[in-house]
Formats: structure tokens, sequence, C-alpha cells
């Protein structure tokens, strides 16, 4: 690590997240560590595996035109991923600090734009939450975190993918059901096409209720 | 805070929403009285907690019918022994507690109806509880754990639950199959007895294992899923038996599964900020998933709580710790609100004893 990575943004759960600056650019140095609970064979495989597929996922965004973090670099040995540092406050942040429900309703549907052109690109998040959208200074959505994410074009992927930011929704936004139904409804209407995910939806929540038939 | 005179609630349970039958009765003492707008943590003193189990033979699952048979034949001595353990009669209890759901339609129909009998004939108020909601209650109060983020992991669930605004919150679960119910299965392919359980005997044929087997992970944001590893491993088993010892399966299952596990409830743990976490429900007494759980704690500065098979597998002091916390409130369930149901999720419940 450069001697320059010295402010720690935060600690999540599988990562330390630096600020730090990539060529004059503000930067975050992604590092995953290895966790002592899991199995050497399996910590390896999951280390590397999402560190790579999240700067890929990453680059696959950008050359669809999804606004997220340029990738600067990655380092294989430290498992650390150079990004772009995006300022601005995440989802969850904003609709706890937002009363306007106009400006609300925009941005919802600026969110369910997105994820449809993120999933029209065969690109699945895997840990869609509130805390993983930011909005920028220009106001702009900003998707981050891509350590989960998968490439596939399945239509069962990309319906769980809405279903755990709806589960993310009801849990740390309660009374919310409006603004995961506006999300849906701009996802839905990019395209015709759109409808079979809906659908798909539709069925991954009923088995959802389904799994509470035994104690 | 308005004080009164001591005030004791003492609770039956009534549990059989599975293949256990349970029945406990738990004491209460406020010696304050009951507050009225603070969290209720009353003196809680174990009177008795009894449990009857009903075991298939190996290779098999449990039918409802022929658990619903158990519970009837068992529920009067296990009721008489409990009073005789407790050293009380019916006269001294202040409410009968059953569970009312998630579960069994048949074995919790049988409990239910008993329940509700006993309540008519000796004239005590009947409540209603939720299973998950039961298990949470108990786990907090046998291991002290304040607000903890709870993994709840038994036969029929799989939920990573935290506390918020009178509701335990579930922040993530699986999409398909319950850990235990996965476990279970496993354990018939192997042909694993089902005495004293199957995760039981996977656990020790877990210990004997050292290779491990490369099985596919499925983490979904703070979501799992199961089904398609139980397919896997299946398969793994079924075709090349002599290139996979058992030890070895059952090994990798559970590494992989208990990883995904520590791994979901420490993404909840970092997202609502706790340092906490609780483990209740069956496959929380194994003791490797403990140990796990422990290492990601203890990485993040916090602790794991944890419940012995007393308490960890479903039992009946749990529906009566639950079941007495919102009396306390002064909730009672009428006869003609005393059904059952097979879905009852943990966050329907409103949690009036807590703030």
């Amino acid at each position: 690590m450069d001697s320059s990575e010295i402010e720690i943004l935060r600690q999540g759960a599988e990562a330390r997240v630096y600020k730090t600056e990539v060529s004059g650019k503000p930067a975050i140095a992604k590092q995953r560590f290895s966790k002592k609970y899991r199995h050497p064979d399996l910590d390896r495989k999951l280390t590397r595996g999402r560190l790579n597929q999240e700067a890929r996922s990453l680059k696959r965004c950008l050359e669809s035109g999804i606004r997220v973090p340029q990738v600067f670099r990655t380092n294989k040995d430290t498992a650390t991923l150079y990004i772009e540092f995006i300022e601005g406050p995440t989802l969850k942040e904003w609709i706890f600090d937002n009363a306007d429900e106009d400006k609300e309703k925009e941005l919802m549907t600026a969110v369910g734009k997105i994820l449809y052109q993120m999933h029209a690109n065969s690109i699945i998040h895997g840990d869609l939450t509130t805390s993983n959208i930011i909005i920028d200074k220009q106001g702009e959505i900003v998707l981050i975190d891509f350590g989960l994410s998968q490439i596939s074009a399945m239509v069962e992927d990309k319906a769980v993918d809405l279903y755990v930011l709806e589960r993310a929704f009801i849990s740390t936004h309660p009374e919310s059901e409006r603004l995961f139904a506006a999300v849906l409804q701009a996802y839905e209407s990019q395209d015709p096409a759109a409808a079979a995910t809906m659908k798909r939806l539709e069925d991954v929540r009923q088995r959802g209720r389904k799994r509470d038939m035994t104690g | 805070m308005t004080c009164s005179s001591p005030r004791t609630i003492i609770a039956l349970g009534l549990e059989g929403s599975a293949n256990k039958l349970g029945v406990g009765i738990v004491k209460h003492i406020y010696p304050g009285g009951i507050p009225a707008d603070a969290e209720l943590v009353p003196e809680v003193v174990e009177l008795a907690n009894v449990r009857d189990t009903y075991n298939p033979p190996a290779g098999e699952g449990f039918l409802p019918r022929d658990v619903a048979a158990h519970h009837r034949s068992v529920i009067v001595p296990l009721l008489h022994q409990a009073f005789a353990e407790a050293k009380i009669t019916h006269e001294d209890l202040d409410c009968i507690c059953y569970t009312k759901g998630p579960g069994m339609g048949a074995p919790l129909q049988s409990v239910a109806l008993v329940a509700r009998t006993i309540s008519q004939l000796w004239d005590i108020p009947l409540v209603g509880v939720n299973h998950c909601v039961g298990h949470i209650e108990m786990g907090r109060a046998i291991t002290g754990a304040q607000n903890p983020v709870v993994l709840y992991v038994s036969g029929g669930n799989t939920q990573v639950i935290a506390y918020s605004q009178q509701t335990y919150r579930i922040f993530g679960e699986t999409l398909d199959i319950a850990i235990g119910n996965c476990l279970d299965r496993f354990a018939r392919v192997l042909k694993l007895p089902n005495d004293p359980s199957p995760g039981y005997n996977i656990e020790q044929y877990a210990k004997r294992g050292s290779k491990f087997i490369e099985l596919p992970y499925t983490v979904k944001g703070m979501d799992v899923s199961f089904s398609g590893i139980l397919s896997f491993i299946e398969k793994l088993a079924k075709t090349e038996p002599e290139k996979y010892a058992p030890e070895d399966l059952c090994y990798s299952l559970q590494e992989n599964m208990f990883a995904m596990l520590v791994e979901i409830t420490e993404r909840a743990m970092a997202h609502i900020g706790s340092n906490e976490v609780l483990v209740v429900g069956g496959v929380g007494c194994n003791v490797r998933l403990q140990e796990m759980m422990g290492q990601m704690a203890e990485e993040r500065g916090g602790k794991v709580f944890a419940t012995d098979m007393r308490y960890c597998i479903d039992n009946g002091i749990m529906i009566a710790q639950a079941g007495a916390l919102a009396f306390a409130r002064g909730f009672t369930t009428s006869i003609d609100d005393s059904w059952i149901t097979q879905r009852f999720r943990t966050d329907q419940v409103h949690v009036e004893w807590r703030t």
C-alpha cells in the first residue's frame, strides 16, 4: 500500500476502504481481507473471485454507459481495487433526509431506469441495497459494490437481484412500499421484455412465503 | 416511571410446530410491578422444560400426520411431568401459551386443540405465540444479549433478524430451502440415523472429515440459497461414492454453508452497526457454526451468544417466555382467534414488550 493511503473511510463486512489518490484524482482503495472463519481454499476462491468480478463488472457497466466508479487498477497481491472516489450521500442517507415526495419519485424513477439498463447488459449486481447506491454531486445515480456481481442474462437472476433490493427497502425503510413500487414501475416501462422479469419476481416472492411452512 | 406492588406471572408454554413436543413453565417476577413505558426485563425463573421427540426411521423424513399422532399420544403425560417438576398446579397459572405458527399444520393443530381445551377447562387466558419470536426471546433471556443481530437457523427457517421499532425485522433469509432442511435431506441421502437428530449426526461425521470439496457458494446480498448446493452434493454422493467419503462430504457441506451464514450475518451487523450476534434454532446447536460465528465476531471486536440443546432445539419454555411478555402487556388470544397458521412471519408480530 502507498503511504498516502492512511485515511480509512469505512470497514465493511469484507473490505477496508481507504481514501487515496491515483494520478492526482481522488480515489478509494478497497482492500479485501481474509476471513479466519472460512476454510483457506474457500477464502482464497471468494477473495480472488470477488476482486476480479468487481473490476470486470465495473468495466462492463462503464462500457454500457452506466455510471459506476472508474477502475484505476487492481493489485492482486494485496487484493486491492483502486477506483474513483464518488462524493455524495448513499440512497439510504438521502431517503432518511428527504421529505419532498416529487423529488423522491424522480430519483426512484432514475434508479429503476439504471437497474433496467444494467440488467439489459446482463450485469447482475448481487448485493443491491440502498447503501450501495450513491447520489453524486450532479444528482446522478452511481452504483457501487459489485463484489457479489455476476454476468447473466437469465430472468431468474434479474428477478432475484430486484428481490434483494426490495427486501433491503422493507427492512431498512419501513413504510416505504411506494418507493420500491416507483423503482419497479420505471424498470418495467423501459421495455416490454421487462414483463418477464416482473412475472418471475412475483414467483420469487411466492417462494418466500412458502418457505415458512415448517417451524 | 410509576412503580406498584410486585407482580408475578406464571406461564405454561406448549410447542409442537415440528417433530418435537415441548411443555415448559416459566415464572416472571417484576419486583417493582410491570413498568408502563419501559422495556420488560423480568427476573426469569425456569420451573419446567420437558420435551419428547418423534424420530422417523433412518433415511426417512417425518410426515405431518405421524408427528400429530405422536404429539396427541404424549401431550398429557408430558403436561403431568411438567407440573410435577415445577411443583405447581394449574391453579397457579396466569396464562397458557401455545405456538400459533409457523410450522406444520397437523402438529400445530393438535397442540392448539389441547391449549384451547385446558384454557376453557381451567378458565385461564390463552396467548398465541409466533414460534420464531419464541426462539429470539428465549435466546435473549438465557444469554443476556441486549440488542443482537439474530441468526435463526432451523429445519424450517433461515433468517437474519434485527430489532427496530417494536418489530423483529428480517434482513436476510433463504431464497429457497432452510439450512436444517438441506442438512436433514443430505443425512437421508447418506442414510444417517434420525436419532437424536440428522443434523447432529452430520456434525459428528464432519468432525472426522478433512478434505475440502468445492461446492457452489450462493450469497445474494443478505440472502442465501441452498437448493443448488443440495442437488450438487447429492449428485456427488450418489454417482461417485468411492471418490467422496461421507465424512468429507459432511465436512465440506458444513464449512461451505456455515461460511455463507456467517457472511450474511456479518453483512447485517455492518449494515446496522451492531457487534453482538445471537444464534438460535436447532442448527444453532452446531458447535462448528458457533465457533465460526465466534471467530467472525472476534475479528469485529464483538461477541457471539448461543444456547445449548435445551433452548436451541424447539421447546416449550420459549413459547412460555415470549407469551408471558406479551401477556404482561395485556395481550391475550380469544377462543375465536385461537387458530393456527402455517405461515406466520417473524416481522408480523408487534413486539409490545420492547421499546
